[in-house]
């Protein structure tokens, strides 16, 4: 496979990838290199490319796989920032405002999501993929996402409409 | 869309029940000006949906590694090793020839001088044998 046509096929997603790897990893830089190294990952196995029926899949597929590593490190590092670590430093004000902010706090309840509810919300409620491909990209059964996706949402929405009501009253 | 329908749909959109098309309707219906103040709180999530599709990946990315770099320098660094070793080694051996012509020189000298030392007591012989024939006047 040629470089231009290797960048053809795989740069129209690479705004997924980056993404996926964001909502993992949180941090931007972090989400940077990952998707740096997956796609120098891809060019590395561009030979083995033909044989996946979807090269978005499995490059999806391989970005899920190396945050994970990633975070998975970052844990044994034991050097986690801790959100109860500097929580107790903000003042009510801050957090009030914070708060207030919506679609901030729309990212927040996400990011305390646990992870396969957080991948299930990003891929189907931003990026807008089928059941199927969902299924297929996490190997898990098109029921257990729907459960999964079902379970994500109702917590995002049960948190709004008591920040909601904290917010009128 | 009429209100029903939008609430329905949630009730759906909850379960995960709702298609992709469906999902859309609630987002553009979510992104409109018009939203029923009870359903407030769904505006920020299909909001905040929405605005995160937008985000994009600046950098460029780079194919080529670093690490071939790395491997080129190793290369060059083992070549100028063996060149260094291989001068070395022909200085090394340059200076042992050297040394041993000093030293069969030397040798050579030596012998020499005592050789010379030969001729003067060969001449010395020389003239006691002139003297000898001059006295007994040998034919």
């Amino acid at each position: 496979m040629k470089q231009s046509e290797f960048l053809k096929t795989v740069m129209p997603f690479k705004d997924k990838v980056f993404r996926l790897a964001k909502r993992l990893l949180v941090s931007t830089e972090e989400a940077e290199d990952a998707t740096q190294e997956l796609y120098f990952k891809l060019w590395r196995n561009k030979s083995k490319l033909k044989d996946y029926k979807s090269i978005e899949a499995f490059a999806m597929t391989m970005t899920k796989n190396y945050c994970f590593d990633r975070l998975k490190s970052k844990q044994a590092s034991n050097l986690s920032l801790v959100h109860s670590n500097y929580q107790e430093k903000d003042t009510p004000l801050q957090r009030r405002m914070e708060l207030n902010d919506s679609v901030s706090l729309v990212h927040k309840l996400i990011e305390n999501l646990p992870e396969q509810q957080k991948l299930v919300i990003q891929l189907r409620d931003v990026e807008e993929y089928e059941f199927d491909e969902i299924a297929e990209l996490l190997n898990l059964q098109p029921t257990a996402v729907r459960v999964t996706l079902s379970r994500a949402r109702k917590t995002i929405r049960e948190q709004l409409t008591k920040q909601h009501n904290y917010g009128v009253s | 869309m009429e209100l029903a329908n939008i609430e329905k749909l949630l009730e759906k959109y909850l379960n995960a029940e709702t298609t992709i098309a469906e999902e859309k309707k609630l987002k553009a219906y979510f992104s409109s000006d018009f939203v029923a103040p009870h359903l407030v709180e769904y505006q920020a999530m299909f909001g905040y949906f929405s605005t995160s599709k937008n985000e994009r990946f600046t950098k460029t990315i780079q194919l080529k590694s670093q690490k071939r770099n790395w491997k080129w320098l190793s290369v060059a660094a083992s070549l100028v090793l063996l060149v260094s070793v291989y001068t070395g080694y022909q200085k090394n051996q340059q200076k042992e020839a050297e040394k041993v012509y000093a030293e069969t020189k030397q040798a050579l000298d030596l012998l020499s001088t005592n050789l010379n030392k030969g001729t003067v007591a060969i001449a010395q012989l020389q003239h006691f044998e002139d003297t000898k024939n001059k006295i007994f006047k040998q034919p």
